[in-house]
Formats: C-alpha cells, sequence, structure tokens
C-alpha cells in the first residue's frame, strides 16, 4: 500500500516578481519501507514540493491531494498538520549546523521533539534522546546531550539531525539533500546510517538530492523533475540503465562520473528556465536536443512504458548516433607540458593562532610541509575534504597569505624575497576563479569594469583598448559582449563563472588557480564550464590548479592530482595512476566513498504501453 | 573569566582616565573666566587673582590636572563654583530622578516596542505590519520635546481645563516616601521616553526577528510540529535576544548620563536637566563630574553586555 501518495500536486508561490510556479501537476506514489528518490538540478522545486506538502511554506497555494496514510494532508487542518509533523513525518536538512539552532544543547532540541507530540515526563525523554543518540552512532551520548551544535563536527550534527527525525518514529521520513554539506567520506557514513536506520525501523525514506550518482545506488524509485514539473519517474535500476526522457539522458551524460577521462562531457545546453512564465509547450523543449517544433508548440503527453516508467515527453529518448562534440574536444589532451615549472613550492606550512571567547589562545596548523610542483601547461587537481587546508595552500600560492615556513616560487622567482614593484608583476602571473560565482562578483559593478578591473589595476591600455578586450574576453568565455554593461545580477551562475573566469584571463596568468569553480553548479551548468576551461586551455596554453572536493569532476579534468588530508599532500600521481591504483589508504577511502551513476547501457527493453494527454492546472482553467 | 574581567576592567579605568583628561584640556583652552563667573560683572581684579588662587587656576594645567586626579581617586571631584557644594553630594543628589526615569522607561518601551516588533515581523507584509511600521515611523520622526509637549497638552492640560486633574505636569517625588506618588509623577516622562525609544526597540525586533525566521533552524522547529507561538517565542526571540541586549545595554547607559530633554519638559531635577545648568554657568568640575558619571555608567555597561552576550549565546563562550 502506498504510505503517501500525491496526485495532481500543483504549487504556485505568489512574490514580488509574479507567481512561481514551483510545481506543475506532480503525482506520485511512495510505497511503504521504500526508498524513493527526488532528483533535480536548484530550481526544479523538488524541495518546495516536499515542504509545501508537509506545510511549510505559508506563502504557498497549493492544489491537488496528498494522500498520507489515507488522509488528505492539504485539506487537513493546520493543527492536524502539525501534529503529523515530526509525530508522522520526520524531516532531514542539508545543512545540519544551520539547521539546529545555535542556542540550545543538541539534547534539549531533540527532547523538545517528544515534548511537542508526546506526554512525557523529562528523565524519560532525556533516557530516550540518549538511547537514539547512540543508535545514531554519537559516542558518550548521555555528555553529548548537553553540548551545543558548533561543538560538533557536520557528519555528527547530521547524526542529530537524522537521531531527532527518528526519536518518534516517524513512518515517514523526507531527507532534503541530506549529504550535500558533507564531505565525500562523511556523505558516505551518513547515507550508510539512513539506509540501516530504514532497515532496522522500517521507515519509509524520500531523499530529494541532485546527486544522481548517490540515487543510483540506494533508491528503490527515482522521480525527475524539472522546472517544477515531473519529467520522469520508474524504477531505478530501468531509470537509469536507459532513460526514457531525453533530460534524464542530458543529466547522466553531463555529469563527470560517466566519463572517465579527459574527453569532453555533454552538456546540456542553455539554463534552467524561470518559473515564473509556463511555456506553451514542454518545458525542457528551449534545451532539449531531440526537440522539435511539436515540443514547442504543444504540451507533451504523459508515455507510460511497459516496465511502469513514465514520462513527460513526445518522444521516447535515444542515444545519438555520434556525439555531437567538436573533433577539437574529442582529442584527447595531448603532449602540452613544456616541462618549465610554474609553480614549484618547498616545505610549505602555516600556523595560525586565534582567540577564544575570553582569551584562550589555540594553534591551529594548516599547513603541515607541502611541496608542490606545477608544469606549464598542464591541469593539477588538488583535493581533499573541507578544512584540509587546499584553499589555504591556494592563498598561499597566489600570496595572498603568508606562509610561516617554507618557499614558494613561481616561475622560478621565489615570491617571499620581492620587492613591492616585483610584487606588483608578480601578481599578473598568477589569477584566481572563486567558488561562489554569487558571492564574488559585487553586484553594485557593471561585469564589463568586473572585467577590466585588472587591467586597470596595472594600467594596461586605454579606456578603448580596455573596453575592446574585455569584450574580446567575454567573447572567448562564451558571452554575449554587448552584455558589457549589466550587473552581475542579470546572468545566471553558470555565466558569472564565465565572468570570473574571463576577468583571471585580462592578464593572461602564467597560472589559474580555480578554487572549486564549479561545485555551487548544476551538473549540466558545471559539463559546460569544465569544457570551458578545457578548451580554453587548449587554446591559450594556460596552466591550471584546480581545487575541489569532488573527484570525478577532478579526474575529468586534471592531469595530475595531489590529495590533501590534515595540511599535508599524502598522494600525488597522474589521474590515471590514482584512480587506478590509489596507494595511499584516505585516497582510497575518498574514492570509495563517491557513488557513481552506472554507465548507461544504452538497451532499451521496454516497449511503450500508453500515451495520454498530461493536462497540466494551467490548461484546465 | 578572570582574566577577561581584569583586562575589561583595567581598559575601562583607562577610558575613563583619557576622558577626564580630554574633557580637563577641553576647559583649559575654550574661553570664559571661571573666576568671573563665580565673582560676577564687578568684581575687581584682585578680587579675580585671589578667586582663582583659591580655586587653584593660576597654577600650570598639569599641576591642576594631577590635583584633580589625586583628589578624584579619593572620591573627591571638587565643589561647584556657583554654589560651593561639593560635586559628588550633587550628583548623587541628582542621580535617582534619572534612574527612575531611565529604568521605569525601559520597562515601558520594552512592553510597547517589543510586542509591536514581534506583530510586525510575525504578519509581515500584511495590515498588521504596516500597523507597526507606521507606528514605527511616527516614534523614531517626532523630536521628543515635540511628543512631551503633545502628552503635556493631551494628558494634563486639557483634563484640567474641564476640572480633572490626570496627572502633574512635572516634579519628581522620591520612591520611598511614597510609591504611588512616584509613579504618578513619572507617568508621562516614561511615556514619553517610551514611545520615542519603543519605535528603535520595534524597528530592531522586526528587523532580526523577520531575518532569524528565514534562519533554517526555523524551518526545522515548524518540522518538529512545534506551536507557532513555540516556535516564534522559544526559538525565534531566543535568538533575537542578543541584538536587543546589546542596543539596550548602550541605551540605558547612554540615558544614565542625563536624559536631557525630557528632564527639561517636565521639569525633574536629574543628571541631564543638572548638566544643561553646569553648561549654562560654565561650572567646570559638575560638567567634569557629569561626563565622567556618563562615561562610567558606559564602562560598566559594556561589561555587563559582553557578561550577558556570553551567557546568552554559547558560541561565543
Amino acid at each position: 500500500m502506498a504510505l503517501i501518495e500525491a496526485r495532481n500536486v500543483t504549487i504556485r508561490i505568489p512574490t514580488e516578481d509574479g507567481v512561481v510556479h514551483a510545481a506543475n501537476s506532480v503525482s506520485f506514489s511512495v510505497e511503504e519501507g521504500e526508498l524513493f528518490g527526488i532528483a533535480g538540478e536548484s530550481g526544479s522545486g523538488k524541495s518546495v514540493l516536499m515542504q509545501a506538502i508537509a506545510g511549510l511554506l505559508p506563502g504557498a497555494e497549493i492544489e491537488g491531494e496528498v494522500l498520507f496514510d489515507g488522509h488528505d494532508m492539504l485539506t487537513m487542518s493546520e493543527a492536524e498538520r502539525r501534529a503529523l509533523r515530526g509525530a508522522q513525518i520526520g524531516m532531514i536538512f542539508q545543512d545540519p549546523l544551520s539547521s539546529l539552532h545555535p542556542f540550545y544543547t543538541i539534547g534539549s532540541q531533540i527532547a523538545e521533539m517528544i515534548h511537542a507530540h508526546e506526554k512525557v515526563d523529562k528523565t524519560e525523554a532525556r533516557r530516550r534522546v540518549v538511547e537514539m543518540l547512540e543508535r545514531v552512532g554519537i559516542a558518550e551520548a548521555d555528555k553529548r546531550y548537553e553540548a551545543y551544535p558548533h561543538e560538533f563536527s557536520g557528519g555528527m550534527r547530521q547524526r542529530v539531525m537524522i537521531a531527532m527525525a527518528l526519536i518518534l518514529r516517524p513512518p515517514l521520513i523526507i531527507a532534503d539533500e541530506p549529504t550535500t554539506a558533507l564531505d565525500v567520506t562523511v556523505q558516505a557514513q551518513i547515507v550508510e546510517l539512513l539506509d540501516e536506520m530504514r532497515r532496522s525501523f522500517g521507515t519509509t525514506v524520500i531523499m530529494i538530492t541532485h546527486d544522481l550518482g548517490l540515487l543510483s545506488s540506494v533508491a528503490d524509485h527515482v522521480m525527475v523533475m524539472y522546472a517544477g514539473t515531473r519529467l520522469e519517474i520508474g524504477a531505478t535500476g530501468a531509470l537509469f540503465a536507459m532513460p526514457t526522457h531525453p533530460y534524464t539522458l542530458g543529466l547522466l551524460r553531463s555529469s563527470p562520473a560517466a566519463d572517465s577521462d579527459g574527453r569532453a562531457l555533454i552538456p546540456i545546453a542553455g539554463k534552467p528556465p524561470s518559473l515564473l512564465a509556463r511555456p506553451r509547450g514542454c518545458v525542457f523543449a528551449p534545451r532539449c536536443a531531440q526537440a522539435t517544433d511539436l515540443c514547442h508548440m504543444s504540451p507533451p503527453p504523459l508515455r507510460r512504458y511497459s516496465d511502469a516508467t513514465e514520462a513527460l515527453c513526445h518522444f521516447t529518448a535515444s542515444l545519438p548516433e555520434a556525439a555531437p562534440v567538436s573533433e577539437l574536444a574529442t582529442s584527447p589532451p595531448a603532449s602540452r607540458k613544456s616541462g618549465r615549472y610554474v609553480v614549484e613550492a618547498s616545505g610549505l606550512s602555516l600556523t595560525y593562532r586565534t582567540k577564544k571567547g575570553f582569551g584562550r589562545a589555540v594553534e591551529n596548523q594548516v599547513l603541515n610541509g607541502v611541496d608542490l610542483t606545477v608544469r606549464k601547461g598542464e591541469t593539477l587537481g588538488l583535493v581533499g575534504e573541507s578544512g584540509c587546508g587546499k584553499s589555504t595552500l591556494a592563498r598561499v600560492l597566489a600570496g595572498l597569505a603568508v606562509p610561516t615556513d617554507g618557499e614558494v616560487k613561481i616561475q622560478g622567482e621565489p615570491i617571499a624575497s620581492l620587492t613591492a614593484a616585483r610584487w606588483r608583476a608578480m601578481r599578473r602571473r598568477v589569477q584566481m576563479v572563486f567558488q561562489d560565482p554569487f558571492g564574488s562578483l559585487n553586484p553594485r559593478r557593471r561585469v564589463g569594469a568586473i572585467i577590466s578591473d585588472p587591467l586597470r589595476i596595472h594600467d594596461i591600455g586605454t579606456a578603448a583598448t580596455r573596453k575592446a578586450r574585455v569584450q574580446e574576453l567575454m567573447e572567448i568565455v562564451g558571452l554575449n559582449p554587448e552584455h558589457f554593461n549589466r550587473f552581475p545580477s542579470e546572468f545566471s551562475g553558470g555565466q558569472r563563472q564565465r565572468i570570473g573566469i574571463a576577468r583571471a584571463l585580462a592578464l593572461e596568468p602564467a597560472l589559474i588557480i580555480l578554487d572549486e569553480p564549479v561545485s555551487a553548479l548544476d551538473v549540466s551548468i558545471q559539463a559546460q564550464i569544465l569544457n570551458l576551461l578545457q578548451a580554453l586551455q587548449r587554446d591559450l596554453g594556460l596552466t591550471y590548479l584546480f581545487i575541489s572536493h569532488d573527484l570525478s569532476v577532478v579526474r575529468h579534468i586534471c592531469d595530475r592530482i595531489a590529495v590533501m588530508d590534515k595540511g599535508q599532500i599524502v598522494e600525488s600521481a597522474s589521474a590515471e595512476k590514482l584512480f587506478g591504483a590509489p596507494e595511499h589508504p584516505f585516497t582510497r577511502e575518498l574514492l570509495g566513498a563517491t557513488h557513481h551513476p552506472p554507465a548507461l547501457t544504452g538497451v532499451d527493453t521496454r516497449s511503450l504501453i500508453a500515451e495520454t494527454p498530461f493536462m497540466t492546472q494551467e490548461a484546465l482553467v | 573569566m578572570i582574566a577577561f574581567l581584569t583586562r575589561r576592567l583595567s581598559f575601562g579605568v583607562l577610558v575613563l582616565f583619557t576622558l577626564s583628561a580630554f574633557v580637563f584640556l577641553l576647559f583649559y583652552v575654550a574661553p570664559g573666566d571661571p573666576a568671573r563667573m563665580i565673582a560676577g560683572e564687578k568684581a575687581t581684579a584682585q578680587q579675580l587673582a585671589q578667586i582663582r588662587e583659591n580655586l587653584g587656576l593660576d597654577r600650570p594645567i598639569l599641576v591642576q590636572y594631577a590635583s584633580f586626579l589625586g583628589d578624584a581617586l579619593r572620591g573627591d571631584l571638587g565643589f561647584s563654583y556657583r554654589n560651593q557644594q561639593p560635586v559628588v553630594d550633587l550628583i548623587v543628589r541628582r542621580i535617582p530622578v534619572t534612574v527612575s526615569l531611565v529604568l521605569g522607561g525601559v520597562v515601558v518601551w520594552l512592553a510597547i516596542g517589543i510586542p509591536i516588533g514581534i506583530m510586525s515581523a510575525r504578519f509581515a507584509g500584511g495590515l498588521r505590519d504596516r500597523l507597526g511600521q507606521v507606528f514605527i515611523l511616527i516614534g523614531l520622526s517626532f523630536p521628543t520635546f515635540v511628543l512631551g509637549m503633545l502628552a503635556l497638552y493631551t494628558l494634563y492640560f486639557l483634563p484640567r481645563k474641564n476640572g480633572v486633574v490626570l496627572f502633574p505636569p512635572g516634579g519628581y517625588a522620591p520612591l520611598l516616601d511614597d510609591p504611588l506618588k512616584w509613579a504618578w509623577h513619572l507617568t508621562l516622562p516614561w511615556l514619553t521616553l517610551a514611545l520615542v525609544t519603543a519605535a528603535i526597540y520595534a524597528r530592531l525586533t522586526r528587523g532580526q526577528l523577520l531575518s532569524v525566521l528565514g534562519e533554517d533552524y526555523i524551518r526545522t522547529a515548524r518540522a518538529k510540529g512545534l506551536s507557532e507561538r513555540r516556535v516564534i517565542y522559544k526559538h525565534g526571540m531566543r535568538a533575537t535576544l542578543t541584538a536587543l541586549v546589546t542596543q539596550l545595554g548602550a541605551d540605558i547607559a547612554v540615558m544614565l548620563g542625563g536624559v536631557i530633554v525630557i528632564e527639561q519638559v517636565y521639569g525633574l531635577q536629574g543628571v541631564g536637566s543638572m548638566a544643561v545648568q553646569a553648561v549654562r554657568n560654565q561650572d567646570r568640575p559638575i560638567i567634569i563630574g557629569v561626563v565622567l558619571l556618563g562615561g562610567l555608567f558606559i564602562v560598566i555597561s559594556n561589561i555587563l553586555v559582553d557578561l550577558l552576550y556570553a551567557a546568552l549565546d554559547p558560541r561565543t563562550r
């Protein structure tokens, strides 16, 4: 029997800019005890859908039916829905630090859940909380009861969240990106814990994630959402072997994991649509490689297949005969390394002294004897978990932080001994691209000004030549040069990252340090940026230091990879060697923790059994 | 903890020391002759010289300052030029009035401001929010003396014209003599002080609470199935408290140093009105005393706020 069944759920959220169509006639049903995955990129409406159903979005207008245990959650009173939350439906959110109240102890926050739904005395509640904390793997649970969230690590906090969600043994748990904010090795532990709890308590889990690899390994059924619309739903195995919808296929083909060597990824062109307007035809048509006039003109029908897969499409997805990639893109990264060192770092150490609270001094050794070289024309990947010191290393190499010990040479020149004037010149040779394309561009300045900043600072050219150079750079990174007068807010995440890259390119640096350049971007956009970086390297002979926590991305783009742990480089080898025969235990742990979607078989054993018109709510009105 | 307190206290002493030196220097370079102020227009040059000698004004400034410091450390801030009374006695006599005004006002303005702020934030964008915003706008844009006059006119003058005495027009009755009379006398000043300040607290509460309500942990609280009341008060206001405490500490400290306008409007003989008279009379010892008193309150309140902050926010411990 279905534990929760949604029928034609449509969600509209009125905002200042207009009505956001967050979900459009979405139906799904989750069987008792299964793990149901909802996949989609940011803005696909997957989180909004579940939060609105749980009644956590007071501003949303929601239509349709959501039967939980036979009762319609959308027509029940707020009090009834509140009684369901926590007791019947537990929720786990993405960022456990911000999702836990900073001012209350974790024990009291979990106990509060019990007191909200049951009449239990304090000692009994505490006993139950401690017991649950032990079950989710918190050592010395009785003592840790009094600890505050900031005293836990990310993974431990997520364990606390899971304990909180499970404390009343709800039949359903909604996990909204439960592992996204965590390190890979921790991710694996958390997924394992969720799976184990699901088995031992018989809990049904709805897991919302953008990580298809993760779903492929744990989910029973998967629903793929795009622009508030359910494009495909089906059993995990069949769906990952050969999707029926071109979007799912595109997602799988654009994720670096599917393509282990350095060949160009096949990105999904364009960007996710605004949810303010509803297109007449298929929501995915503007980005779909298979789209025809029909797709743009009329809403797609619902196609049901023999294996119970359902897709919202005029056609059945098919693997193109030949991948539409240029010859250049397919040629493997050839021997372009000239052998000259761009970066030589030896024995780098950095220790921070911080004062905490009432004046206790704490020493924190961030870098501990790092040796590193980067040759001209190559891409060195630097991987490691958060806090391992990789970003600090980048700052040291860029001259933004001074090491306590050790030496950095850029093109053979030790940067510690530079005079002020030489320093200025040196700055031109190392440029950085940052992770957050939203936070690292000044929102009040025009894009042209941002890109030409380096030129202006180093006093290169006249206003007219600078403008010409900016437009040339915009052209190179795939932006419309006409848009130099616009503000960053008028660009999407991927486009903003292109702006950051153009800015880094302006001075023709010897080294570009890319600090997590794609981790804030959706898979389909990630692929576009990774391809751009590779093309630029080929055409301009660039040297990259590519920092990432994402092994599949690093493997895809890097020639050599250095693995960092606790301020040290524990292993450094060519990409093939590191992935083929990892030597250090930490590298093996990292590799083992990553989920990859299974390879596309391309074999389609299903047959179409029905095609019915799919009426959206808009169409019915 | 001990180290923290010692550090903050010694820093506070340094602040007061610097403040006293600064005020002292200010009067030394400022125009105006205290001897002339004391002796009056008709005093002879000899009389003036005599007065200067008595006051020690003929000595070099460093010597004057050193002797002032020495006395101050013994709790002696000198004598008023005007009526020869000890400055410390004068100030101590005035403090109860100002403290009564401020502490009573605090209660009233928090009782008005915080609920309005909560209501505004909770129903952001709705009618109740707009009413709250109107209140905030009025409180922030009316000058204190206008509000004071309005209160006097509507609650004292108009009723009295019709033969009813609702409130007295001003004055002060000591708390210990007659608590009811004390409160009755201070009601209008409290209201006036509270209306102006409540607007600031309503705005602060609204802004802080609105941003807190957007936090992920509020979503968690709702996902737990807690009642909206509990979500707002236990989870939302708890996080808003730190900002309110910081603002409150600063405001109380500044006001204890004298609530100038309201003391003037209602004829309250508090520290503020004393400061105004002292400035008018060029009564240097009193001005220095009042400035040091204000500085002392600010130093103490900063230390208290820091301690409270640590108690409220476990992350800063």
